[in-house]
């Protein structure tokens, strides 16, 4: 075919419906035509995985797949790891561990974790598992320490087995953290949060 | 004088956050103590510390809830109606004549805006230090990928289309592509002999010094250039305003660069021009001085059109046109005693300024002025030249000088080490600086010196003379049993591998550990901070809440959260009710630059100053101290309604004590300076030569860590990109330009390749730093790469004096180290070093 | 993005019989370029090096998906991604080396892309998975509106970045000969980092002896030193017959450098990837037997 393609994609929960031409990136698709603009481009050849969303379930780089391709199938993005305006464990994490320095990496970043989280089925992942599963992520800033170590302390939190940190800094209560979020003032340039809506599903607690 | 600090100390899991340890001055010198919280060394004038203090507290980071939620908005987020798509047209040739610009009739160029140097109302150049670099080029070009035109169009595609249809004919000449070559003067491409910046520090008696030496030991080491690699690449977008000025917005470090350039180019008062910086995805150095071409452009293609117009480069354009660190030659000769003393140093230094001079007499500057390193010595003479190429010019990137120098000395001293049998780091304490010590600018170090603080601190967390007789032992059985023709089957199974192990079985490997010792002056050098007469301002909101008015950037390091820490500790309200406006200039007073790790030091101070007297000023109004957040809010407001707006304004003034000479260039270069020493650990496989970093330890003093998780994350990412500068991240060049210009072949470190990194803080207090900081920004970058050098050297038996340390370079040393001995080793011929001037067979 | 994507056409066939006809259609209009997980086509995309407006997507052909395990071999669907090759139980079992290579390819996002076929079709000197499959005598299945063909890899590449395939042919599966019980395999990559690397020499070898000990089935097969992934013919010929020793390894060594022909490149030296061929080639001989370090 040519001209367009009448693309049908279920995006963090939610049908959308676009008509774009059928080779045009999965990542301009998100950013341009569907408004969310959380995933990034950071080198257009598959590399940096700054484009990396969850293509039915598994870890992609979008800035390789044809929107023709995605016809039909489930993407998630950073914009669908919270629920509405609370962050999953993973998010929590990366706020409070500093895992998160110039955030450009970091939606990529979150989306592979995620996928990691999920097939560790509620095991603790290594530091060697971790790694490789953010191997396709560069990061600039952090050098990696930090984002590994908030991976693993969301998982461990989500198994409610985890223990105290000994400097006494990794493991703030959710709540805690909330109260925090709250009352924290954003950077000027933040845009409001529209609300995370899943049509007809009951809000579960995610990773 | 070595100090003595307490044997034991609690070892940190590898990423735990690491445990503070601080030092507090004392009269005799500096002792120790531990503690969760550290009282400022200060006492703000208030009795009355209205919560636990944030200073020194890790409270979450304000900046990262918009990043982890995916609604941070970085320049290509940006939803701006009617935009144009801003390109560039550059040269293809390294040096040359422009003889004819050609549009491709047969291409639709209708709605295709088209800038060239006449377009230019004000000054065809980026203002900078020299007035050298034009914003576009008018004939003469000076390096593959300078700008010549610029295009614009609403459709993306078709503005593409546009650039191959622009042809552009050259009279090439012979460029000059090394710094050998520049100094050869065959060509004169710059001023009068291609030198762009020379200085000399000298200081005692060399002569004298090499003549009462032992032993003189002479090096000569390189580095190449290196890209910043931010992952969000450079982006700007630029309007014009209905009353004839400029709006220019986009990813950048320091805004009043940008507005001054733009106010030169475009003929415009300081009023009719505003910058903004959006949510920038990394700097390091390289979106301190670049953005001003970018958004030259952007503007310039705004201005022509009337639209507003955004130029994003792609990665394979930024790597091959933007600012890299500087490439250097550093040449050492250095006189010791018998026990190590060191008694003469004379260093040479030559780094590559690129096609225009930029920054480079700055990074020349400050290369300079660290290449003696951490170290004592009566007799020192530095010569630093920076030289012009025609390649791309050179620019900011963290550490901006000192790692090269500081990658220099250290490898210097390994090999002095190696040459009087002696302990690297026995050595090191020998010679390093403590408090009263003169460095070769003559500055005596008054205070907050943790040179030594920071060797013993990583000496010890490491375990450093136990490992490094490990690793001896466990080389020499490794060869033993190789010898003997048993290899171990690590990993192996009959039938074959594990899948996805990357330990396949019967490696040869080898392993070592390195250990370095740097410092790294904060603030601008010498005259600098003076001459950029920062300001910071702190207003009350309606809402009788702080808003922080700083040119400052957030650019990953968290200055956002850190400033709210320093203001709200200082007026005694949770950092989270302090707010930080945009940096805008048309909002903001010039604090000046996000760069030469003077942030938290010099602004942060500042902003300090400014948080005491809006303090006093409300005491004095309420007569009395504020009990609580609430309470500040109501005084605060109370005074809106009966006195109006209240804004404190501070400007800097150099500390009395600070002395610099610029004609000499003697004095006190630094208010003072950071410490850090680290140790890498490596394994090298000596069949691939491919080197892996096991792991790294490193203590770092940086005066007091108002956010220690921050802090940290400074070390471990500074940390990281100095291990990619010493083993992966290369610029390979084929006739003059970028060869590796694709993110697939200029290597910086995944997840995988990144060692865990244990970072241990050390706080010895500056007392004119806000809560005693100093600066952590560029410190981290200058130990790496000599410590990886010194422990592939003790892995392998060879120092390797070029970084990086490919496995190409590696192999070949060793195999000119066996051909030497006559071992069975596999010879390689030599190969012609990596440079622009030297091509590649297809 | 360098290349104007909105001009570009995609034919998406439902069926193989249909796709083969879009791919036999006359010369008059541009033949349609396969597509799979496109992860190579989109970085050529990407620098504006492919100028092809017409593409063909794979993706919507069943028949070209699935993994059978037979006897004695495994077949590989073309559009088998390198994550289902890396965790197909059969395969890490029986193809360790395959799996390993496949762990091997870029990072997890790739592999969950990345089809066996498109790594073949590509046609890099460098692609991880080519030397695993000529070490183990693979046999490449194209069809076409002709009919189907069985070409074995080692005549699969007929020049650099050239197969022997007729233009409207495609790759339908790969099959792999399981190696004999007791065979040893071993994958190399020695690539520019530990992950999302180009490789700068890729090995694969396969080991198997007779019951007195002698060298029977000897693949030494490398990427990334010639124009196409190659087969260190002479040097395996130092070993064959023969029970292992350090003077079959040395024979094997020196014939090695009339096997491969490295060059000067982006990523490398000649010089480098001639020293660590041999290397390599030494690391699997002493893995695979010990008796190839000791005199004969």
């Amino acid at each position: 075919m040519t001209g367009r393609v009448d693309l049908k994609l279920v995006v963090n929960g939610r049908a959308r419906r676009v008509l774009v031409p059928p080779m045009k990136r999965l990542l301009d698709v998100l950013r341009q035509d569907l408004g969310l603009t959380g995933t990034k481009e950071g080198c257009g050849e598959g590399e940096c995985g700054a484009c990396t969303v969850l293509l039915d379930g598994v870890s992609v780089n979008s800035c390789l797949v044809p929107a023709f391709q995605a016809d039909g199938q489930k993407v998630v993005t950073v914009e669908g790891l919270a629920v509405r305006s609370k962050l999953s464990r993973l998010q929590q994490a990366f706020v409070e561990m500093g895992a998160a320095q110039c955030g450009i990496c970091t939606p990529g970043i979150l989306v592979s974790a995620r996928e990691l989280l999920a097939r560790s089925s509620g095991r603790v992942p290594s530091e060697a598992e971790v790694r490789e599963a953010l191997a396709g992520n560069l990061c600039r800033c952090t050098g990696y320490q930090k984002i590994v170590d908030a991976v693993r302390a969301a998982a461990a939190a989500g198994r409610r087995t985890s223990k105290p940190r000994r400097a006494g800094r990794g493991a703030r209560t959710a709540s805690a953290a909330r109260r925090v979020a709250s009352g924290a003032r954003r950077t000027a340039s933040a845009a409001r949060l529209a609300p995370a809506r899943r049509a007809g599903a009951r809000s579960r607690r995610r990773a | 004088m070595a100090e003595h600090w307490p044997p034991s100390f609690p070892r940190a899991d590898p990423g735990s956050v690491p445990a503070v340890f601080f030092a507090e001055p004392a009269a005799a010198g500096v002792s120790c103590s531990m503690a969760r919280t550290a009282p400022s060394p200060r006492p703000v004038r208030s009795r009355v510390l209205l919560r636990p203090p944030s200073v020194g507290r890790s409270i979450p980071k304000l900046e990262a809830y918009d990043k982890v939620l995916g609604r941070a908005l970085y320049l290509d987020d940006l939803h701006v109606p009617g935009a144009l798509v801003g390109r560039t047209v550059r040269s293809t040739i390294p040096r040359g004549r422009i003889r004819r610009i050609e549009l491709d009739p047969a291409f639709d160029w209708t709605g295709v805006v088209f800038a060239d140097h006449k377009d230019i109302p004000g000054e065809n150049l980026v203002a900078l230090i020299e007035d050298d670099q034009p914003l576009l080029a008018v004939e003469e070009v000076r390096h593959a990928e300078e700008p010549i035109l610029l295009l614009a169009h609403e459709d993306p595609e078709r503005v593409e289309a546009a650039v191959r249809a622009v042809r552009i004919e050259y009279e090439p000449k012979e460029p000059v592509l090394t710094v050998e070559q520049a100094l050869a003067k065959q060509a004169i491409i710059h001023g009068d002999d291609n030198v762009m910046k020379a200085i000399t520090i000298a200081r005692g008696d060399l002569d004298a010094g090499f003549a009462g030496a032992d032993v003189i030991v002479e090096g000569e080491y390189r580095c190449g250039h290196q890209e910043q690699l931010y992952i969000e690449n450079n982006g700007m977008l630029a309007e014009r305003t209905a009353d004839g000025g400029l709006t220019v917005r986009g990813s950048l470090q320091c805004p009043y660069y940008v507005h001054k350039a733009l106010t030169r180019a475009f003929a415009l008062p300081d009023s009719k021009v505003r910058v903004v910086q959006t949510v920038t995805g990394g700097g390091f150095g390289g979106k301190e001085e670049y953005p001003s071409m970018i958004g030259g452009h952007a503007a310039l293609l705004a201005w022509k059109s009337g639209r507003p117009v955004r130029i994003v480069y792609d990665r394979l354009e930024d790597i091959a046109a933007t600012t890299k660190r500087h490439p250097a030659v550093i040449r050492m000769r250095t006189g010791v005693m018998r026990d190590g003393t060191l008694v003469a140093n004379q260093i040479d230094i030559v780094m590559d300024g690129g096609a225009y001079v930029t920054l480079s007499p700055v990074v020349l500057s400050r290369g300079a002025i660290h290449a003696g390193g951490c170290y004592r010595c009566p007799n020192v003479s530095i010569m630093a030249r920076a030289v012009a190429t025609n390649t791309p010019p050179n620019g900011a990137f963290r550490g901006f000088g000192a790692p090269q120098t500081e990658y220099a000395i250290e490898c210097q001293m390994d090999r002095i080490a190696h040459r009087l049998g002696m302990d690297p780091v026995a050595l090191r304490r020998r010679n390093a600086y403590a408090t009263g010590d003169v460095t070769p600018t003559g500055q005596t170090l008054r205070e907050s010196v943790g040179a030594h603080a920071v060797l013993e601190r990583t000496a010890a967390r490491v375990g450093w003379a136990a490992k490094r007789r490990a690793y001896e032992r466990a080389n020499a059985a490794a060869a033993r049993e190789e010898r003997a023709g048993r290899f171990s089957r690590n990993g192996a199974r009959p039938g074959g591998i594990e899948p996805s192990s990357t330990a396949a079985p019967a490696r040869r490997v080898r392993r070592g550990i390195g250990l370095s010792l740097v410092l790294h002056g904060a603030g601008f050098t010498g005259s600098g901070e003076t001459r950029l007469g920062s300001q910071a301002a702190i207003d009350l909101k309606p809402d009788g809440l702080p808003r922080v008015l700083v040119a400052n950037t957030e650019i990953g390091q968290g200055t956002i959260t850190v400033f709210a820490q320093v203001v709200g500790e200082t007026l005694g309200i949770p950092a989270q009710l302090v707010t930080i406006e945009e940096p805008d200039t048309g909002r903001v007073p010039n604090s000046g630059p996000t760069v030469a790790s003077r942030t938290v030091m010099v602004v942060g101070g500042l902003l300090q100053q400014c948080a005491r007297a809006m303090r006093e000023k409300l005491e004095l109004f309420a007569e009395r101290p504020p009990r609580d957040a609430d309470d500040f809010r109501r005084i605060a407001r109370r005074w809106l309604e009966q006195r109006g707006p209240l804004r404190v304004e501070s400007h800097y003034q150099k500390p009395p004590e600070i002395e610099w000479d610029d004609d000499r260039y003697r004095g006190d270069a630094y208010g003072v300076f950071s410490y850090a020493s680290c140790a890498v650990e490596v394994e090298v496989d000596l069949d691939t030569g491919e080197t892996r970093v096991l792991r790294v330890t490193t203590a770092q003093d940086i005066g007091k860590a108002i956010h220690p998780v921050l802090a940290a994350g400074q070390i471990e990412g500074g940390t990281l990109q100095g291990l990619g500068y010493a083993l992966l991240e290369e610029v390979r060049w084929k006739e003059g330009r970028v060869w590796n210009h694709q993110l697939t072949n200029y290597i910086i470190p995944t997840a995988m390749d990144a060692p865990p990194i244990d970072v241990e803080i050390v706080e010895i207090p500056y007392s004119r730093g806000p809560f005693g900081a100093k600066g952590v920004g560029e410190l981290p970058m200058d130990a790496p790469a000599p410590a990886v050098v010194a422990a592939i050297a003790q892995a392998t038996g060879v120092f390797v004096d070029e970084i990086p340390v490919t496995p190409e370079r590696l192999l070949r040393a060793l195999a000119a180290r066996a051909s030497v001995a006559c071992e069975g080793a596999r010879a390689m011929s030599p190969v012609a070093r990596a440079g622009p001037g030297r091509e590649r067979r297809e | 993005m360098r290349s104007a994507l909105s001009k570009l056409e995609v034919v998406r066939p439902r069926r193989l019989t249909e796709a083969l006809s879009e791919m036999a259609e006359a010369a008059s209009r541009e033949r349609p370029t396969p597509i799979a997980g496109g992860t190579d086509l989109f970085v050529y995309l990407n620098a504006g090096e492919l100028g092809a407006t017409r593409y063909l997507d794979l993706l919507g052909l069943r028949e070209l998906r699935g993994i059978q395990v037979r006897r004695d071999a495994v077949v590989l669907g073309a559009l088998t991604t390198f994550h289902e090759i890396r965790t197909h139980p059969a395969i890490v079992r029986r193809l360790p080396s395959l799996a390993a290579a496949a762990a091997e390819v870029g990072a997890l996002q790739i592999q969950h892309r990345a089809t066996i076929a498109g790594n073949v079709a590509n046609a890099s000197p460098a692609g991880d998975s080519l030397p695993v499959l000529l070490a183990h005598d693979a046999v490449v299945h194209v069809r076409s509106v002709r009919g189907e063909r069985a070409i074995p890899f080692e005549r699969l590449y007929t020049g650099y970045r050239t197969l022997a395939t007729d233009p409207d042919e495609l790759i339908t599966a790969i099959s792999i000969p399981t190696p004999p019980s007791g065979a040893f395999a071993f994958f190399r990559k020695v690539g520019t980092r530990r992950a999302q690397s180009i490789s700068k020499v890729v090995f694969a070898g396969l080991l198997a002896s007779d019951k007195r000990h002698r060298s029977v089935l000897v693949r030494f097969a490398y990427g990334s030193v010639a124009p196409t992934p190659v087969r260190a013919r002479n040097a395996e010929q130092a070993l064959i017959g023969e029970p292992p020793s350090a003077a079959a390894a040395a024979r094997a060594q020196q014939a090695l450098a009339r096997d491969i022909a490295p060059i000067d490149d982006i990523r490398s030296e000649r010089d480098y990837r001639m020293t660590v061929a041999g290397n390599v080639l030494d690391q699997f001989l002493r893995a695979a037997d010990p008796r190839f370090m000791r005199g004969s």
